[in-house]
């Protein structure tokens, strides 16, 4: 079947997609995003989360056609344009800054998941809203800490530029 | 395989009654699962996302109608204090991006006997509203399960809601895992007082083939409690409620847990579930 997505901002069509398909396997197979990545096909790793209409989920766990018509935001859509430094995230330089980053296959489903505490939450969260939010996202290499530092680091600095925005004079 | 897609609800009906042996997706949270282990491939998915009249509830009375599309995500954020039990339960489940898309009308459909929603949805008192393009039949929760995985839906029906009444008391959930986040239930244990009726419900999960009451300690704490003078809970009345909770239940031994592990924890965890029940109750003093 045919199944159409809005991903990243973008309208796009895959073709031949097997009724049974996840949303993640046309991701990375069928659109060429391999940002999120496919570790367990269980909902047990987290690491490929991305937003289905505003909301973190499983994208192992979506069947493609349940998409149709959807947006969906995968860590690629988080970055914009395409000189690296400039264009990331304040979620993705501190996963870079903090050392929160080993193998970095966890990395982007964390990053989506992380981006939607902190854009949930007023206040810079708690650490452990930080677990709490984050329980579903398995890392086989760096123990946590660096991740929860990442974290509270990107919340802090967001605060603050939205707190520079409002002072700044128009 | 086939991808079926109703936009309305009469559509999905109709679908289901051509197509029996299609299976509804909502969530997606156990039917993917299943297929990407290919643990067994449906011959068609139904796909009730786009029926949007699903995703909403509304207090209809002292009841609340939860349609099967909502999420627990929602339960927890919309349905904390009037449905105080599930929304603890909900809490429970999995991790925020599975509670994102889960919902209680797919862990009916499922019916595992670990479950997280059931053990509240017995002590309230729930009904399942099924329908199939034959009519509409309302299920009370205690003959909804019917076996490990099995419940009472006709291959044709579909789960349109869950009517769960408003809780008038106290309502608490306990579950057991081996940590703190997304664990399948050693065992659960849920609460809820209805002091209007003088009456307590109890569920328990993960401890027999199928999720169910304990109804000998229901009838016996009911007349225990000093309803009225709100007085301190009877230490030997707890410990004899946690028994016969324990005494309802026929776990079995499996590799979340040991059948003799799972009575214990259901004892302790009922006497500390009234516990913190009588206590919000006591506390709150005579309304
Ligand atoms: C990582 C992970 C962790 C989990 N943790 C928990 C947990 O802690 N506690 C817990 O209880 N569960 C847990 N689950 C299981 C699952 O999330 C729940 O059972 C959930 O409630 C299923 O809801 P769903 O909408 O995703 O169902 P789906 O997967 O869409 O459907 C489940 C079943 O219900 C049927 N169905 C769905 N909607 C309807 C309908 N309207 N009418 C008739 N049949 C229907 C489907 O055909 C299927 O048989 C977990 C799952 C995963 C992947
Ligand atoms: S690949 Fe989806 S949760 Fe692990
Ligand atoms: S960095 Fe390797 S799994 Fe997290």
């Amino acid at each position: 079947m045919r199944v159409h997505i809005d991903v990243n901002g973008e309208r796009l069509a895959a073709d031949d997609v097997w009724e049974g398909e996840s949303l993640l396997y046309v991701l990375r197979e069928r659109l060429g995003l391999p940002g999120a990545k496919n570790a367990c096909e269980q909902g047990e790793c987290g690491s490929c989360t991305v937003y289905l209409d505003g909301l973190p989920v499983c994208a192992c766990l979506v069947a493609a056609g349940q998409a149709e018509g959807r947006e969906v935001v995968t860590v690629e859509g988080l970055a914009s344009g395409d000189d690296l430094d400039q264009g990331l995230d304040e979620v993705q330089r501190a996963f870079v800054e903090a050392g929160a980053v080993q193998c970095g296959f966890c990395t982007p489903g964390l990053i989506v998941q992380a981006h939607s505490l902190i854009e949930s939450t007023p206040q810079v969260p708690e650490d452990a809203d930080i677990r709490e939010a984050l329980a579903g996202n398995l890392c086989r290499c760096t123990g946590y800490e660096k991740i929860i530092d990442a974290v509270r680091l990107a919340a802090t600095r967001k605060a603050q530029n939205k707190a520079a925005q409002k002072k700044a004079p128009r | 395989m086939d991808f079926l897609r109703p936009l309305t609800w009469d559509e999905a009906l109709a679908y289901k009654a051509g197509r029996p042996e299609a299976t509804p997706i909502q969530g997606g949270t156990d039917v993917m699962v299943e297929i990407n282990l290919d643990k067994g491939r449906p011959a068609a998915l139904l796909d009730l996302n786009p029926i949007s009249e699903l995703t909403g509830w509304s207090a209809e009375g002292r009841t609340v109608r939860v349609g099967a599309g909502v999420t627990y995500s929602r339960l927890i954020g919309e349905l904390g204090s009037l449905l105080p039990g599930l929304a603890q339960a909900a809490r429970t489940v999995g991790s925020p991006q599975i509670r994102n898309r889960g919902t209680v009308a797919g862990n009916l459909g499922a019916a595992s006997p670990a479950g997280d929603s059931h053990p509240p949805l017995l002590a309230s008192g729930a009904v399942v509203e099924a329908e199939s393009a034959r009519g509409r039949r309302m299920i009370p929760i205690g003959e909804f399960y019917t076996g490990v995985k099995r419940n009472a839906l006709a291959p044709d029906e579909l789960i349109r809601a869950v009517h769960v009444p408003a809780a008038t008391g106290p309502q608490y959930f306990s579950k057991i895992g081996t940590r703190n986040a997304m664990v399948i239930a050693v065992c659960s244990f849920a609460i809820a007082l209805h002091p209007g009726e003088r009456r307590i419900g109890t569920g328990i999960g993960s401890a027999a083939p199928t999720p169910r009451r304990a109804v000998a300690a229901e009838e016996f704490l009911a007349g225990e409690l000093d309803w009225d003078g709100r007085s301190a809970l009877d230490p030997g009345v707890a410990r004899r409620f946690g028994e016969l909770v324990a005494e309802a239940a026929s776990p079995i031994d499996d590799v979340r847990g040991r059948a003799d592990y799972r009575l214990h924890s259901l004892s302790v965890m009922a006497r500390r579930a009234l516990g913190w029940a009588w206590k919000d109750y006591a506390g709150r003093g005579s309304a």
